[in-house]
């Protein structure tokens, strides 16, 4: 029997969502870092929103529960070094290590030590409290580089097994997620007036928006001026920009089928749940959603990312799927 | 570092030197990148104590422990020996049990023993070896002479600590390693590899170690040794028992174990045939092992050989099946089931030290010089109320060797565990983990109770 590509569901699992976590965690950096220069370029007399941000994680309820007022430090804590958000910054880096722990004789002691400096990086600011901090952007750029550093050596260091490809579903499904999630940033922020629509403050809202998925410059090259509608076009299905949700879909659907065999259709509901919110931003009109409601659409969108999530896991990490041996 | 005239040990005398030109200042900077090589490898162990999981390193210390080769031969040789004839002892004790019946020594001390394993009568692990993976407690008293202290026969840990000392030194002192001529201790996991493999007759052998989970506090180790030996790294919940065969769940399908390197106690292996609550184990796991279906390393059952009260008789042990002296020699036991020592035990109990027989990582013990009048009396209860359950031991004071400290370099005591691979042949590897008491005067190294450890330099002379 030689061994191929299989690998522990367990270790799978812990692939999967060691992936997802650090993803997490490079966006709401980058969400972070993005809101805070935003609020530096727009006029006195117009308060910075840092509700929307929060707002858009889904953890709202928890916030408001945590710390009451909306407040920027109070904002940056939460979502960067709040050990009771299970999706901070320091959260999603503390699982995505103890993910990588237990999986760890599964990848490279690069990748392993990168995960663990990330972690310690992120303790040691909370121990300096760094959201009080006047300017907390190096502690975001860290963060962005040290995840983007590990994506590399992810790369670079780890054979293409089943183990690998799990760990891109894993990060391009919270990519997807997370960019679906910006685009509805902009529902959330307020103009003072329906008449600002197309002024300059909102065209800052945009731009600041691109950027906060790294898009700002490519969406120059593709579409050159700055226009609502091409915006969330470009974000939801431009096919060559990796962020994009479509793009995240088509290539979490490769690294699919790379694991089961296939080459179309479906051969399990992982297969079939992918393929069909897949389908459907492929076949999606911008103009029928702007009509029927940006925010609405996206939030579909996310909630069928969870059932895709759900099938991946009931089709090859639960333990009730057990399949006697091949003689 | 200094015998008892004050006089350098020769092993040490380049090693001085450098240090002298190290300087003070900057022996402190490579002590403190030692700390943060250590972090970043994530050699960090939870204590069980600790609820809030507090993930601590085992201190390292910068200066190492060097032994003269002529020191290793004999700590080789004694091994050997020792190793050779326990085992003997726990197959006869699952067989025959010749040495028994031959009252060499107490059959019901013995077959009373909670880690005796009723279950293992008759089996044959192959090659009949049932301790592969030992760890072997040193001690060198006031005298220089070195002595067994402890034979840990159920799958010691601190081999990664060992390994990752060694390649943190080796970017510490680099150009001392060649001077010097330190044996390696490379080749270790390579060794535990082969010696795994030569257990079982499949083609290509499938192996895994067995941890209890991320938890536990040797979890660093089991995932190094699994990655390093490129071996899958399993919990309980991963495997299954079809057939009396054991299978890891797999993204696709069954696939078959053949060897398990388990470091979960014989108690939680398998449920359905000891304790009954344990959820680590596997169901189903022993019976497969019997039925020779898998190989178990080390063999259930060898805690019976660990016993503290078992470890007096060793002596004997030894003549009687290799007819030979011991080597190494044991520390001076007193073994709490006899009257006559049981009685000398409580009179002096302020000058011993008191063990629980079942027990190990220097819990239930009691250091007579250093306890009060309260912990001595509980002790003496103790005893008195189930004698089999202690043995006592003179309080020996342990070697000491130069340690930084936050006052300079100062002695501390020290102990030293050797890993000894056993499979179709016998293997010591030429290191070891040195064990160190930071705190001063201090006799206790167990890494639980604040001890910490160092590189161990075995020297070719």
């Amino acid at each position: 029997m030689i061994r191929l590509f299989d690998m522990l569901s367990r270790v799978a699992d812990a692939i999967y969502w060691m992936n997802r976590y650090l993803e997490r965690a490079e966006n709401y950096a980058r969400f972070l870092d993005v809101n805070f220069n935003l609020s530096l370029e727009l006029p006195p007399d117009i308060a910075t929103q840092w509700r929307p941000l929060v707002v858009t994680t889904g953890d709202w309820k928890l916030y408001e529960s945590l710390h009451g007022a909306v407040e920027k430090n109070s904002v940056i804590f939460f979502l960067g070094f709040d050990e009771q958000n299970p999706n901070s910054i320091f959260s999603s880096l503390r699982n995505a290590r103890e993910n990588a722990r237990a999986v760890r004789p599964d990848i490279t002691r690069e990748v392993w030590e990168q995960i663990n400096h990330l972690y310690y990086l992120v303790k040691d600011e909370t121990r300096k409290k760094t959201w009080q901090k006047k300017d907390p952007r190096r502690f975001f750029g860290e963060i962005k580089k040290g995840c983007q550093l590990l994506y590399g050596i992810f790369d670079a260091t780890i054979s293409r097994t089943d183990g690998w490809h799990f760990g891109k579903i894993g990060q391009l499904i919270e990519r997807a997620d997370k960019t679906s999630r910006v685009l509805d940033v902009k529902y959330h922020m307020l103009l003072p007036s329906p008449e600002e629509v197309g002024s300059p403050l909102d065209l800052t809202q945009w731009a600041a928006l691109l950027k906060s998925v790294s898009a700002f410059d490519m969406y120059r090259k593709r579409f050159g001026k700055l226009v609502p509608s091409n915006i969330a076009e470009f974000l939801m299905f431009d096919r060559v920009f990796p962020r994009s949700m479509l793009r995240c879909l088509n290539h979490a659907e490769q690294s699919l089928y790379t694991i089961t065999g296939n080459t179309t259709g479906y051969s399990n509901s992982a297969e079939r749940q992918l393929g069909l919110v897949k389908a459907q931003l492929e076949y999606a009109d911008i103009n029928e959603i702007f009509i029927s409601g940006l925010h609405e659409y996206l939030d579909n969108f996310q909630l069928q990312l969870n059932q895709v999530s759900a099938a991946i896991y009931h089709t090859f990490f639960s333990i009730e799927n057990l399949k006697t041996p091949q003689p | 570092m200094f015998d008892g005239n004050q006089e350098l040990r020769p092993q040490y005398a380049l090693f001085y030197q450098r240090l002298k030109e190290v300087g003070w200042k900057k022996l402190q900077t490579l002590q403190y990148s030692t700390d943060r090589a250590q972090l970043s490898l994530g050699m960090t162990f939870n204590v069980y104590s600790d609820n809030q999981g507090i993930e601590r390193i085992l201190h390292l210390d910068v200066i190492p422990r060097i032994i003269s080769g002529k020191d290793w031969d004999l700590v080789e040789r004694g091994l050997k020996q020792r190793i050779t004839a326990l085992n003997l002892f726990i197959h006869d004790l699952y067989h025959e049990q010749k040495i028994l019946k031959d009252k060499i020594l107490p059959g019901e001390l013995v077959l009373s023993s909670a880690t005796y394993l009723e279950q293992c009568k008759g089996l044959h692990p192959p090659e009949d070896v049932w301790i592969h993976i030992t760890g072997t407690d040193i001690i060198r008293g006031g005298d220089g002479v070195f002595h067994v202290l402890e034979d840990n026969l159920r799958c010691p840990s601190g081999v990664s600590y060992m390994l990752e000392n060694r390649e943190i030194l080796k970017r510490t002192f680099p150009e001392l390693f060649q001077k010097l001529s330190v044996r390696t201790v490379y080749d270790y996991t390579h060794n535990l590899r082969d010696m795994l493999e030569s257990l079982s007759s499949a083609s290509p052998v499938n192996i895994a170690v067995l941890t209890p989970g991320i938890y536990n506090s040797a979890y660093f180790e089991h995932a190094y040794l699994a990655q390093q030996m490129g071996a899958e790294l399993v919990e309980g919940r991963d495997l299954v028992v079809r057939d009396d065969i054991v299978f890891m769940v797999t993204t696709k399908g069954l696939q078959r174990v053949d060897v398990i390197y388990r470091r979960v106690d014989d108690d939680f292996l398998d449920p359905l045939e000891f304790r009954k609550d344990s959820v680590l184990g596997t169901p189903g796991l022993f019976n497969a092992y019997k039925k020779g279906n898998v190989v178990l390393a080390n063999a259930p059952g060898t805690g019976v050989a660990d016993d503290k009260a078992v470890y007096a008789y060793v002596p004997r042990i030894i003549k009687y099946y290799l007819n030979e002296d011991i080597i190494l020699p044991n520390v001076e036991t007193y073994i709490c089931d006899e009257e006559d020592h049981r009685q000398y035990v409580i009179e002096n109990i302020g000058k011993l030290v008191v063990k629980q027989t079942d027990a190990s990582g220097g819990y239930g013990m009691l250091i007579g010089p250093k306890s009060t009048k309260a912990e001595q009396e509980e002790f003496v209860r103790r005893i008195k109320e189930n004698p089999r359950n202690y043995i006592a031991q003179p309080t020996i004071n342990l070697s000491r060797v130069p340690t930084l400290t936050e006052k300079g370099i100062e002695g501390r005591h020290v102990d030293l565990r050797p890993y000894i691979l056993y499979g179709k042949e016998l293997k010591i590897i030429p290191g070891a983990l040195t064990r160190v008491a930071l705190t001063k005067g201090s006799l206790v190294v167990n890494s639980s109770q604040g001890g910490g450890s160092k590189d161990t330099w075995v020297l070719n002379d």
